[in-house]
Formats: C-alpha cells, sequence, structure tokens
C-alpha cells in the first residue's frame, strides 16, 4: 500500500492546511456540498473531549465531523 | 371578485438559514402539520395573506443543503420538486440564505435554477453580515443568477413585505443554465427528457441520478429509466462530485463580483471563547449536566403545581358529573370513561410544553449542536448518536415528548434505536408505583446514619432502568441492519440568543401534536379497559350489593365501608376481574397474585393506574393515601403460605416488572405515530414485557 497522504483527521487545534481531495468516495460528496472543496483552506478549531468528534473551518462556517470522516479529507504537507 | 387560485409558495433552504423564523414570521398561529402521501415526513404548512386578494398556502420543506438527500426526510425535497404534477408542486419558491454563509446556501439555489422552478432569494441575517464587514451588491447578485433577491430579516420580521410583494409577481424562471449534464451522459438525458416531457435537461439528469429517491416514478417508469441509464453507460451517482465541483466553481465566480468587501471572521470570537468553555472536557460536561439536572428539576417540579390542578379538576369533575347525570350506562361512560380518560392526556400537557421549551431553547441558542459534539462518541459505542442524548434524558421525565424530541437524530437507524429504549428510563408515572412498593418492602433505616435505605432502592430502580436502555441499545445495534450510513457532519452554529416566538411555536406544535395524534388512541384504550372494569357477567353484577350484604352481614360495616366492598366485588367479577384471575397461571411464576394481575390490566393505560386499582381491590375505597395503602398491603394474608402476601420477593418482583414493562399506551400511541407502523410499536411491547416478565420471575424464583 502507498504511503497515505496526511488527512484532517492528523491537524492540530489552529492548525490551517489546503485540501487536496477524498478517500472515500461516498462521503466525498457530501462532504464537497458541505464546502470541503480540494484547494480550500480548513481549519482545525478543536476536538470534543476524547478526542472525537472534531470542529474544523470551511469556506467560512464551522461543522462538527467524526474522526473518521475527517480521516477521508486528504490535505496537502 | 374574481376568483383567485390559492398560491403554492415554498419554503427551502439550508438547516440553521432561518427558514423556520421566516415560516413561523409568514404565517402565524396558523399553521398546521399533515404527512406527506406514503413518505414517513411530517409536512409542516399554513396559511399566509399577501396581498388583500391574494392568499398564499405556505409548505415549508425539511433542511436540505442540495438536492441529494442524505436523510429520509430530505427525500421529500427532490421528489416534491421534480414532481410537476403532484398537488404540493409549489407555484414558487422562496430561497432562504444565510447571508453570513452566503457560499454554502447558493449550491441549492443552483439547482432550483436548473430545474427550470421560479424561485425568490431571500437574503437573511443581512444584521449580522454587516456586523461581520461584509458588503454585497445584492443588485449585481440579482442579475448575475437572473434569480429577484430580497433582503430579509426572518427573526425581526423585517423585509416580509417586500417578499410577499416579490411572491405576487409573476416570476419567470432564471434564464441561467448552470451545470450541464457532461458530454458523455447527454444522449441519455435527451432521451428521457423525451420521453417523460421534461421541461429541463436537469430535470432529466435527477431522474437518471436518483430515481429511487423520486417515489411518483410508476415501476414502468423505473425499470425505462434504468434500461436507459444501461444502454447509454450512464453511472448514477458518478457525476455528483463533479458537478457539486463545478457549482461552487460557479459560485465563487459570482460572489468574487458581488463582494465589495468580504467578512472578517472577529465576529465570531466571542462564539469561539464561548466554545472553549462549553466544549471543555471539564466544564463543558458539567455545565451539561447541570444544565440536565435543571431542566429535569424544572420538567418536575414546574409541572407539578398544573398536573395537580388538572388531575383534581378531572377528578372533580368526574364526581360532579357522577352525582348530576342521569343514571345510566351511557352517562357513566362519560362521567367514569371519557372525562377521566381527556384528563389522562392533558396530564401530560405541563411536561410536554415545558420540556419542549427547553429543547427548543437549547436549539436556539446553538448550544444543541454542542451537546451532540460533546456526547457523539460515547453514545455511538450503544448504536445511538449524539443527538439521543437529550431524548434519553426526557425519558426521565416522560416518554412521550422525549419521543418526539427524536424528531432531530437524522440518521434512521440511530432514532430507532433511541426510540425504542427511551421508554425503559424510568419516567415520573412509575414514581408513585415505586414509592408504594419501596415503602413496603424496604426497612425505613438508615446506614451509616444518613444513607436511607428506600432512598438507594429508588435510586437502584432509576439506575436498573438506565442500564436496561443501555443494554437493549446495544443489542439493537447489533440486530437492525440498515444501509443508511450514520453521519454527523454537522454544521455547529453561531451562538446567540433564542428567539422567543420560536419557541412559543414549538410548545404549540408539539403539544398539538401529542393531543391530536396521540390523544385518539389513549381515549379509545381508556373506555375500553374502563368498560372491562366495570362490567362483567349480567347476573353477578346485578346481585353485587345483594351478595355483598349477605356475606357481610355479621361485620356491622359502615356506609362507606359497605359501599367500598361492593366496588371490590364489583372490580373482582369485573370482567378485567375475570382476566385478572385467568392470567393468575401466567403471573403466579412471578409471585402475583389475580389481584395483582387486576392492577397489571388496569394500569396498562397508564401506570400509575396501579395505585388506585389497588385501593378500590382492597376495599379501600378511592383513597391515594399512601399510608393508608401500605398498612392494607402489609396486612394482606397469602391464604397459601398463611404469611404475608406482600413479601420482600413479590415486591422486588413487582418492581422489577414495573421498571421494565411497556405499561403505557401513550408510548405505544406516539411510537406508532413516530415510526409510522404498527411494527415498532408492537415489537416494542413484547420486548419490554418480555424483558420485565423473565426479570421478575428470575428475581422471585432467586429471592423466595
Amino acid at each position: 500500500m502507498a504511503a497515505r497522504s496526511k488527512s484532517v483527521a492528523s491537524m492540530k487545534p489552529g492548525e490551517t492546511a489546503v485540501i487536496s481531495g477524498f478517500t472515500d468516495e461516498q462521503l466525498s460528496v457530501k462532504l464537497l456540498e458541505m464546502g470541503f472543496l480540494p484547494g480550500t483552506v480548513v481549519r482545525f478549531n478543536f476536538s470534543a473531549p476524547f478526542g472525537d468528534p472534531v470542529c474544523v473551518n470551511v469556506s467560512g462556517f464551522d461543522l462538527s465531523l467524526r474522526l473518521e470522516e475527517a480521516d477521508t479529507i486528504s490535505i496537502l504537507d | 371578485m374574481a376568483y383567485k387560485k390559492r398560491m403554492k409558495i415554498a419554503l427551502v433552504g439550508k438547516p440553521n438559514s432561518g427558514k423556520s423564523s421566516l415560516f413561523n414570521q409568514l404565517t402565524g398561529l396558523n399553521q398546521k402539520i399533515g404527512n406527506f402521501p406514503g413518505i414517513t415526513v411530517d409536512k409542516r404548512m399554513g396559511f399566509c395573506q399577501l396581498d388583500e386578494t391574494t392568499s398564499a398556502e405556505i409548505i415549508d420543506l425539511p433542511g436540505i443543503y442540495s438536492l441529494y438527500p442524505r436523510t429520509l426526510d430530505e427525500k421529500i425535497v427532490v421528489e416534491i420538486l421534480t414532481n410537476r404534477n403532484d398537488e404540493n408542486f409549489p407555484d414558487r419558491l422562496a430561497v432562504i440564505a444565510d447571508a453570513t454563509n452566503l457560499k454554502n446556501c447558493l449550491l441549492l439555489l443552483t439547482q432550483l435554477i436548473d430545474l427550470g422552478l421560479p424561485v425568490v432569494l431571500a437574503l437573511n441575517m443581512m444584521d449580522l453580515a454587516a456586523k461581520s464587514g461584509l458588503s454585497l451588491d445584492v443588485k449585481k447578485l440579482s442579475k448575475e443568477l437572473d434569480v429577484p433577491v430580497v433582503m430579509i430579516n426572518a427573526r425581526q420580521g423585517l423585509g416580509l413585505d417586500a417578499l410577499k410583494k416579490q411572491l405576487i409577481e409573476d416570476i419567470q424562471p432564471s434564464s441561467r443554465r448552470i451545470f450541464k449534464p457532461l458530454d458523455e451522459v447527454v444522449f441519455a438525458v435527451e432521451e428521457i427528457q423525451k420521453h417523460f416531457s421534461l421541461s429541463t435537461s436537469y430535470e432529466a439528469f435527477q431522474y437518471l441520478q436518483q430515481s429511487e429517491n423520486l417515489l411518483f416514478l410508476s415501476k414502468e417508469d423505473r425499470i425505462f429509466i434504468k434500461e436507459v441509464a444501461t444502454r447509454q453507460n450512464f453511472f448514477p451517482h458518478k457525476y455528483q462530485g463533479a458537478e457539486t465541483i463545478h457549482r461552487y466553481g460557479f459560485i465563487q465566480k459570482v460572489l468574487d463580483t458581488v463582494i465589495i468587501k468580504s467578512a472578517r471572521q472577529e465576529w465570531k470570537s466571542a462564539s469561539n471563547k464561548l466554545d472553549k468553555i462549553l466544549t471543555h472536557k471539564v466544564w463543558g460536561y458539567l455545565i451539561f449536566f447541570t444544565l440536565l439536572f435543571l431542566i429535569f428539576q424544572s420538567v418536575f417540579a414546574l409541572a407539578q403545581i398544573p398536573m395537580d390542578a388538572i388531575d383534581r379538576g378531572f377528578a372533580d369533575l368526574s364526581g360532579f358529573l357522577n352525582k348530576r347525570l342521569p343514571e345510566g350506562p351511557l352517562f357513566e361512560l362519560i362521567s367514569s370513561g371519557i372525562v377521566p380518560g381527556i384528563g389522562g392526556i392533558i396530564i401530560f400537557i405541563p411536561q410536554i410544553a415545558i420540556l419542549f421549551a427547553f429543547i427548543s431553547i437549547l436549539e436556539e441558542t446553538g448550544y444543541m449542536s454542542r451537546v451532540v459534539f460533546l456526547m457523539d462518541k460515547i453514545m455511538r459505542k450503544f448504536g445511538m448518536s449524539g443527538r439521543s442524548v437529550v431524548p434519553l434524558m426526557s425519558g426521565l421525565a416522560c416518554a412521550i415528548p422525549a419521543i418526539m424530541a427524536t424528531r432531530t437524530i437524522d440518521n434512521w437507524k440511530d432514532r430507532l434505536i433511541t426510540i425504542f429504549v427511551t421508554p425503559l428510563m424510568s419516567c415520573s408515572a412509575r414514581l408513585p408505583v415505586f414509592a408504594i412498593l419501596v415503602a413496603l418492602i424496604v426497612p425505613e433505616e438508615r446506614v451509616l446514619g444518613f444513607i436511607s435505605l428506600q432512598g438507594v432502592a429508588l435510586m437502584g430502580l432509576y439506575l436498573l432502568g438506565f442500564l436496561a436502555a443501555m443494554f437493549s441499545a446495544l443489542l439493537m445495534k447489533a440486530i437492525i441492519k440498515v444501509n443508511e450510513r450514520s453521519y454527523l457532519i454537522m454544521e455547529m452554529p453561531t451562538y446567540r440568543m433564542p428567539k422567543w416566538s420560536n419557541v412559543g411555536y414549538t410548545i404549540v406544535e408539539k403539544t398539538k401534536a401529542f393531543v391530536f395524534e396521540a390523544g385518539k388512541i389513549i381515549i379509545a384504550v381508556s373506555i375500553i379497559l374502563w368498560v372491562l372494569a366495570s362490567y362483567g357477567p349480567k347476573e353477578v353484577m346485578d346481585n353485587a350489593r345483594a351478595t355483598v350484604q349477605s356475606e357481610s352481614y355479621n361485620l356491622r360495616l359502615t356506609e362507606e365501608g359497605f359501599e367500598n366492598r361492593v366496588a371490590a366485588y364489583k372490580l373482582e367479577h369485573s370482567y378485567a376481574g375475570i382476566m385478572g384471575k385467568w392470567m393468575e397461571p401466567v403471573i403466579r411464576p412471578l409471585g402475583f397474585d389475580w389481584k395483582i394481575g387486576i392492577a397489571l390490566i388496569t394500569s396498562f393505560a397508564a401506570r400509575e393506574v396501579f395505585v388506585s386499582t389497588i385501593a378500590t381491590i382492597y376495599s379501600l375505597g378511592s383513597t391515594d393515601d399512601n399510608l393508608t395503602i401500605k398498612e392494607r398491603l402489609k396486612d394482606e394474608i397469602n391464604p397459601e403460605t398463611g404469611g404475608p402476601r406482600f413479601t420482600p420477593a413479590v415486591g422486588f418482583s413487582l418492581l422489577v416488572f414495573y421498571t421494565f414493562a411497556m405499561q403505557c399506551m401513550s408510548t405505544l400511541a406516539i411510537v406508532k405515530r413516530e415510526t409510522k407502523g404498527w411494527k415498532w410499536p408492537l415489537i416494542q411491547l413484547v420486548y419490554m414485557t418480555g424483558l420485565a416478565y423473565v426479570s421478575g420471575l428470575i428475581v422471585y424464583q432467586v429471592l423466595s
């Protein structure tokens, strides 16, 4: 298996990154609709007390994602 | 005056865009909830006077981000908007967009434009947008989209006149076509468009993309669409990602030309600071549980006053009618069957209203999504979601509003599990039953001087109910297979003050739904139970007085004592009594006799009826004085053993039985309503009764 690129799940609070793509096709259509577009900036706001879910900001609004959902969003290193 | 057709206007927009506020502003209390035919979604609609001569029917469609649905509720939107022959097909659409978050809101609008629908864009929250420093060229936006744009403030009701005026006008569909199906699928789309004579190619594209969601299509239509798709190499769902990216590309271009000054993020800083505390790993949970505790307390304490008044009022009314109405079975049915039945519905209103007031405030402020955020991980282990927390906790007050509150759970499996296990949480109706039995069998002693044993027993029962709920959820999680994936891609709205009129509308809506939907079944079953408990084989009942008189000839009863004996005799020989005796072999392994059997039957209407039935059957008249009942139960002898009837084994068996059993037809009625069918309430009834029976059996056999 090829080395996976970094995902939103691995980000730290306050960190920003650029979305490069998705690893789950079924989920990607929902994520796209919510504004997770390749090339846009995503900011990791904070995570819930047990590390899951997480809150991120994308296209100007705050969203919560489960860690497994965040893990399907690849980011540029 | 010329007859004017009533216009149909549909409100569409994403969740949290102010759609409900706008709907409430337009329709006021002129709202009603109906059903969309053949689908399990409530249809919220109301009426609005647009000008002196035109009135409109406003349909509030579920909040959606795009035409591609994620939940059952959302499917209705694409279903309605692609079926021009449907009676619900709107003449106009008002798309509500949150101006502070325009990009996301415009996605849906571009799809509606491509469907060729007459839309008006209502830009909401312009005040917040202005506060954030955002400055828009609204005229240009309207021109770029070729759609009329109106600025409104749905919370304060500003701009509504302009919106109404715009809606009356002859609105032409936008001339823009934003997304064109790719070249590779053009033939498939053309063929479908021609076959069904559709006005836009995007509509045909939707037929191909999601025919399974368009319930109005006939089986033949569907087969035809499938056949075309296969023949022309059209792969449904393959094109959705590309479509979304294309639309966002268009939106970005439009926004680049109309945004004069973009928003700063600082206006959210207060909200972000609040989140630091409210989702903190210690403070977050502490604040949440404190809030829950307060809500729970208020539902109990605040509701108690009106509930007592209602209880007394209906008892008085029933007694008054009993005295005033002429004798006869019909009048007795009214005074002793129907009036208490109605009382049994009305009594829940205070709890429902107060609970929904709190839930609505939590929703309005944006805190609810933080609760979901905090609890999601834990709840998911049990097959539920973060959104299940509030319904479960509400179940401690009353399962009825709690099950109604599961509407906020968008995943069907999560919601079903939550509905299924909520009645296991010990509700306030179990408390009177618990109180009397615990007082009877648990000694009034204190351990270490301050821990009351009775208190511990009571707490244990609550804990038992909670554990049973969690265990059942795990079981359901393993059993139910649903293809629908569970998502938590959820917006975290900025905190704001609740809009009080929206809170009010929610209370009215939920209360009305309960009274009219569950009420019908509750009344019907109350009447049946009343008939069972008051009628029996004619001969025995007619001779009740004489028989009791001859039996108790030597007892020198007071007149009241005599009447109480007659009542007990009548209940014993009524159909309910016969059923109780008939049931005895079944419930004997649990330690119950036929007298308890009768109480089990009558308390099926509502658990608290157990106490009054026990009072009647032990010839205590209609007392609800716990002390009297307790003393009487203590003295009851078990003829087989010669010892007391209510041994600890019987008492605990009965307590466990009431903890688990679905002794509440109102809950069944509401589960039927929420799951739109009898399947789940019946499974629930069998499961809970089975669990209660087996647990009672084990407890009795082990303890005795």
